[in-house]
């Protein structure tokens, strides 16, 4: 397997960064060069495409730009991923939430959805779907597609099982969803309390006020400047003694807004809006 | 840079521990871990020796005379403008943080500056980095097969690409020692 970081130059990739903000208005300007170089050459190598060819189909082909979107942000995503941070939001932060009469959840870059459903899954063992709603978003309508219908490879299922009976839970994986062929369809119950939609972290602005926001391994693809202006927003949109959620090498960056946080666990990067 | 899997710890153990306080170059270290195994050793590696080693963190300034380890689990790249940058994107030869990943990031950054160095491991990863970095200009050490403990990872480059020097595990302490000799000559002749 031939890893593809040398179908673009930096310089060509400055290239295309402007011209896909011209002619489709994504602004990628503000994302880390070195991990971006690597999504496009993937993307250059996944389809065979030299350099002239890839701006040729970015300004031509539509369907080709909604591909490439998908194909250049990391989409990487497990149920479970992390037993460990279940496992505190479990311990330390479910508790608190349930002394609100409504839970608003939001999961920043939720990608296939697969985090969204195990917070839901969380939320119900608990005994607090009924009164919680779910949202996830990301930037690409394929992603959010798949989320939407809640139908996952059976085969991941056993991995998944695994990570959540790591996560220290008493119930099995099984209970929450319904095999079917080779598919795993997450139950009703809880797809009824999830709502996906597409929302940029760039452009977009604050949707609503939630009690926790996940937004983990999203950041890293940030330059600092961005990361920084993205955290503010998470902050905005978290109510007073919220719980954000970040990815484990990820930090809220600017003292300023790192005074207005407590950190809850700092293995699991868990932090609660206290200012 | 150094890339090491398994039946390399103990000699790149040894190599870091013989490294000076103000070493000339920054050292960057991509070892196969996974997760579950959140070690202890960057901390056990600065208390024992003299040059500082560390976790790289994201967008943090890489810096002469200290050495940094890809966290497990991500990638480990580096921008333009000097600072590091995790990546979460899919495993390479099964791994993350992949050699190949960051051998490949590195020279597109520094072309012939870079010196890569790979030692013992069970698989191809780090082979089409090493021949990515001599192609760059960039200098290429591979430890001999015959001293590694396991070959697979030192054959495949070798059988992949012209690499510059197959050292034995003597002569990758000399190749440490000699760097930073040369490097403080050249310092002190611009003094002149």
């Amino acid at each position: 397997m031939t890893t593809s970081a040398e179908f673009i130059s930096f310089e060509e990739l400055e290239d295309v960064i402007h011209l896909v903000n011209k002619v489709h208005g994504y602004d990628f300007n503000e994302y880390s060069r070195a991990s971006l170089k690597r999504r496009v050459s993937r993307v250059m190598g996944l389809r065979k495409l030299s350099l002239f060819e890839l701006n040729n189909r970015l300004v031509n082909d539509n369907d080709f730009f909604e591909y490439f979107l998908k194909e250049i942000t990391v989409n990487v995503t497990e149920m479970f991923r992390d037993p460990d941070f279940f496992n505190i939001l479990r311990e330390k932060v479910l508790p608190y939430l349930s002394s609100y009469q409504q839970i608003n959840i939001w999961t920043a870059g939720c990608s296939t959805g697969e985090e969204l459903y195990s917070l839901a899954i969380l939320l119900q063992e608990q005994g607090l779907l009924g009164r919680s709603l779910l949202y996830g978003t990301d930037v690409n309508s394929d992603v959010i597609d798949h989320a939407k219908k809640g139908i996952y490879d059976l085969k991941n299922m056993k991995l998944y099982s695994e990570n959540y009976r790591e996560s220290g839970t008493r119930h099995s994986l099984s209970e929450y969803y319904t095999a079917m062929y080779d598919a795993a369809v997450i139950n009703q119950n809880l797809r009824d309390k999830t709502s996906f939609s597409i929302h940029n972290l760039v452009s977009d602005g604050v949707f609503n006020q939630f009690q926790l926001i996940s937004c983990r391994n999203v950041l890293i693809y940030f330059t600092v400047s961005l990361q920084e202006k993205v955290i503010q927003l998470l902050y905005d949109s978290l109510q007073p003694l919220g719980f954000l959620c970040l990815g484990s090498k990820e930090s809220l960056r600017n003292e300023a807004i790192a005074r207005c946080f407590k950190l809850i666990d700092k293995k699991s990067n868990i932090y609660q809006k206290i200012d | 840079m150094i890339g090491c899997s398994a039946g390399g710890f103990s000699l790149l153990h040894n190599l870091i521990l013989q490294l000076s306080k103000n070493y000339p170059l920054a050292v960057i270290v991509v070892i196969h871990r996974s997760r579950k195994y959140e070690s202890r050793l960057e901390k056990d590696l600065t208390d024992k020796g003299e040059i500082p080693v560390e976790k790289a963190g994201d967008k943090q300034l890489m810096e002469r005379g200290k050495v940094y380890f890809a966290p497990a689990d991500y990638h480990l790249l580096l921008e333009p403008d000097g600072c590091f940058t995790l990546d979460f994107s899919e495993p390479v030869h099964f791994c993350r943080p992949s050699i190949d990943v960051t051998f490949q990031s590195v020279s597109d950054v520094l072309g012939s500056k870079v010196i890569g160095v790979l030692l013992s491991g069970a698989n191809e990863d780090g082979a089409i980095g090493i021949k990515y970095i001599g192609d760059n200009g960039g200098l290429t050490v591979v430890q001999d097969p015959e001293d590694a403990e396991v070959d697979t990872m030192p054959l495949s480059a070798i059988k992949l690409t012209k690499v510059d020097l197959i050292l034995k595990n003597e002569e990758l302490f000399n190749l440490f020692d000699e760097i930073y000799r040369i490097k403080v000559t050249a310092a002190n002749f611009n003094h002149l």
